[in-house]
């Protein structure tokens, strides 16, 4: 619990890059070969709309989908990764089954798990959910467990796959919540989504997608006031839709 | 020699006094194919998701076999055990042929196919749903056979019925290998056709309807198993 508290660091997390990544399937280019660089204790927001490549780039860069060609890397030791995905992926146990599992997973010695799954639930306002199938807990209850699992595994860098985009807007704002938490205790946060005042709320930096290229890759603050591309520019004023 | 109606009163007056030679077939019965269900599920379900997750060179061809052996003939896979087992076979030595355990390891060969392959079929669409999760939470693969069969316990414990149900009623493989010897080889299904041969009507019909009654409480509990998870677990 103490270590939970521990201030940020900002430093110290590898820094992460894309060389000349592209993904295809049978043929088809899904992702142009892109060149990127994440690195420090960011927030970066990729966004896009739908079919620009965001979630393939999160899947790439978390490890899950290997690149058609070009390599992406670590600068460095591999740090500890966590995801949360669009549509929370949850075991058919109970709420607290499902964090000690996530524990038991990364080794915590059995008498600390329960424990610390508990204040996990605590800390994401579950705590009277505990014994609940994880599986019927309401869209929102069920993302912010998939949040407390991935808290748990205290990652150093945490990717997020449009994780609100079903979601009402006080579920929403929790979610939003707990990802600055994430930040503030260090994490690295990269992150989908395509609702701009969302990206507003939450960015460090941008990356836009469009079209499976990458088109920008700048800090929030000159992304939103003045973009550096037509694209950007269009996607602002709403005018980029597919 | 009874009609047919006083068989089926001689039948029930069996079942309902508790007749010792009517318990003693059906607690024999039981005890095969619960056993022979229970070796089997341990061998098959990890197995079963074994396969599910790895992916070699080859996997297709034992994907297909096993499928097939889940229509494997009762009397082919007693064949096989007989031929085993008899005094000139590779296990011989060991006297099994014609006792209890020879006709649980035939009903083990019978439904392990059908256990492993639709564990098979269950474990598979359930890593499809959970892979990225597993993935991203650093889940070796040893450790997700486990995990999966944790979490698709209920439509398992189906798959397991099945393999029940399946030991239970079939003759073949029992009659074969166990010789349907009298207080010691002799199950319901053995019986009944024994019994009907011999024209001993009521004996048979009683332990037809226990079968019957057994098949389908079995299937009963499954169902409601089933439901009950679908509605807890969602």
């Amino acid at each position: 619990m103490n270590d939970m508290l521990r201030p940020a660091t900002t430093a110290g997390i590898t820094p992460q890059a894309f060389e000349g990544v592209s993904v295809s399937h049978r043929g088809q280019p899904l992702l142009q070969p892109l060149d990127l660089r994440l690195a420090g204790c960011r927030r970066t927001l990729v966004m896009g709309p739908n079919g620009a490549g965001k979630s393939l780039l999160l899947r790439l860069a978390h490890g899950l989908l290997a690149p058609s060609a070009g390599r992406v890397r670590w600068e460095g030791t591999t740090p500890r990764q966590a995801m949360v995905f669009q549509r929370p992926v949850l075991l058919r146990r109970s709420a607290l089954e499902n964090l000690t599992y996530a524990l038991a997973v990364t080794g915590t010695p059995r008498g600390e798990r329960r424990e610390r799954a508990r204040e996990a639930l605590t800390r994401f306002g579950l705590a009277a959910l505990e014994k609940r199938p994880a599986r019927v807990l309401s869209g929102g209850e069920q993302q912010r467990l998939a949040l407390a699992r991935a808290w748990l595994t205290r990652p150093e860098v945490l990717f997020l796959d449009e994780p609100t985009s079903a979601l009402d807007p006080a579920a929403i704002r929790a979610v939003e919540c707990a990802v600055l938490d994430f930040h503030r205790r260090g994490t690295r946060i990269v992150m989908t989504t395509h609702d701009l005042n969302q990206a507003r709320r939450l960015a460090d930096e941008v990356v836009l997608l469009y079209g499976g290229r990458l088109i920008e890759h700048t800090p929030a603050e000159r992304f939103f006031t003045d973009p550096q591309t037509a694209e950007g520019r269009a996607f602002l004023g709403g005018e980029l839709v597919w | 020699m009874p009609t047919d109606a006083n068989a089926f009163q001689t039948a029930l007056a069996l079942i309902l006094g508790m007749d010792p030679v009517l318990l003693g077939i059906v607690a024999l019965s039981l005890q095969v194919s619960i056993s022979a269900v229970l070796i089997a599920s341990l061998l098959a379900l990890p197995l079963g998701a074994a396969l599910a997750l790895w992916c070699f060179p080859g996997r297709g061809a034992v994907i297909v076999a096993l499928n097939a052996l889940m229509g494997l003939p009762p009397v082919v896979a007693g064949l096989t055990v007989y031929l085993l087992l008899s005094r000139a076979g590779p296990l011989g030595q060991f006297g099994l042929l014609f006792t209890p355990t020879a006709m649980v390891i035939a009903q083990v060969i019978l439904i392990l196919p059908i256990i492993a392959a639709l564990t098979r079929q269950q474990i598979e669409e359930l890593h499809g749903e959970y892979r990225d999760q597993l993935h991203s939470l650093g889940v070796s693969r040893p450790r997700m056979i486990p995990t999966l069969l944790w979490d698709a316990r209920f439509s398992l414990l189906t798959v397991v019925l099945a393999g029940f149900g399946r030991a239970s009623a079939e003759v073949g493989a029992v009659m074969i290998v166990g010789g349907n010897i009298d207080g010691v080889t002799r199950v319901m299904t053995t019986a009944i056709v024994l019994e009907t041969s011999k024209g001993n009507l009521p004996l048979a019909l009683g332990l037809g309807l226990v079968l019957l009654g057994l098949v389908l409480l079995v299937n009963a509990a499954a169902h409601l198993v089933g439901e009950t998870a679908r509605r807890r677990l969602g």
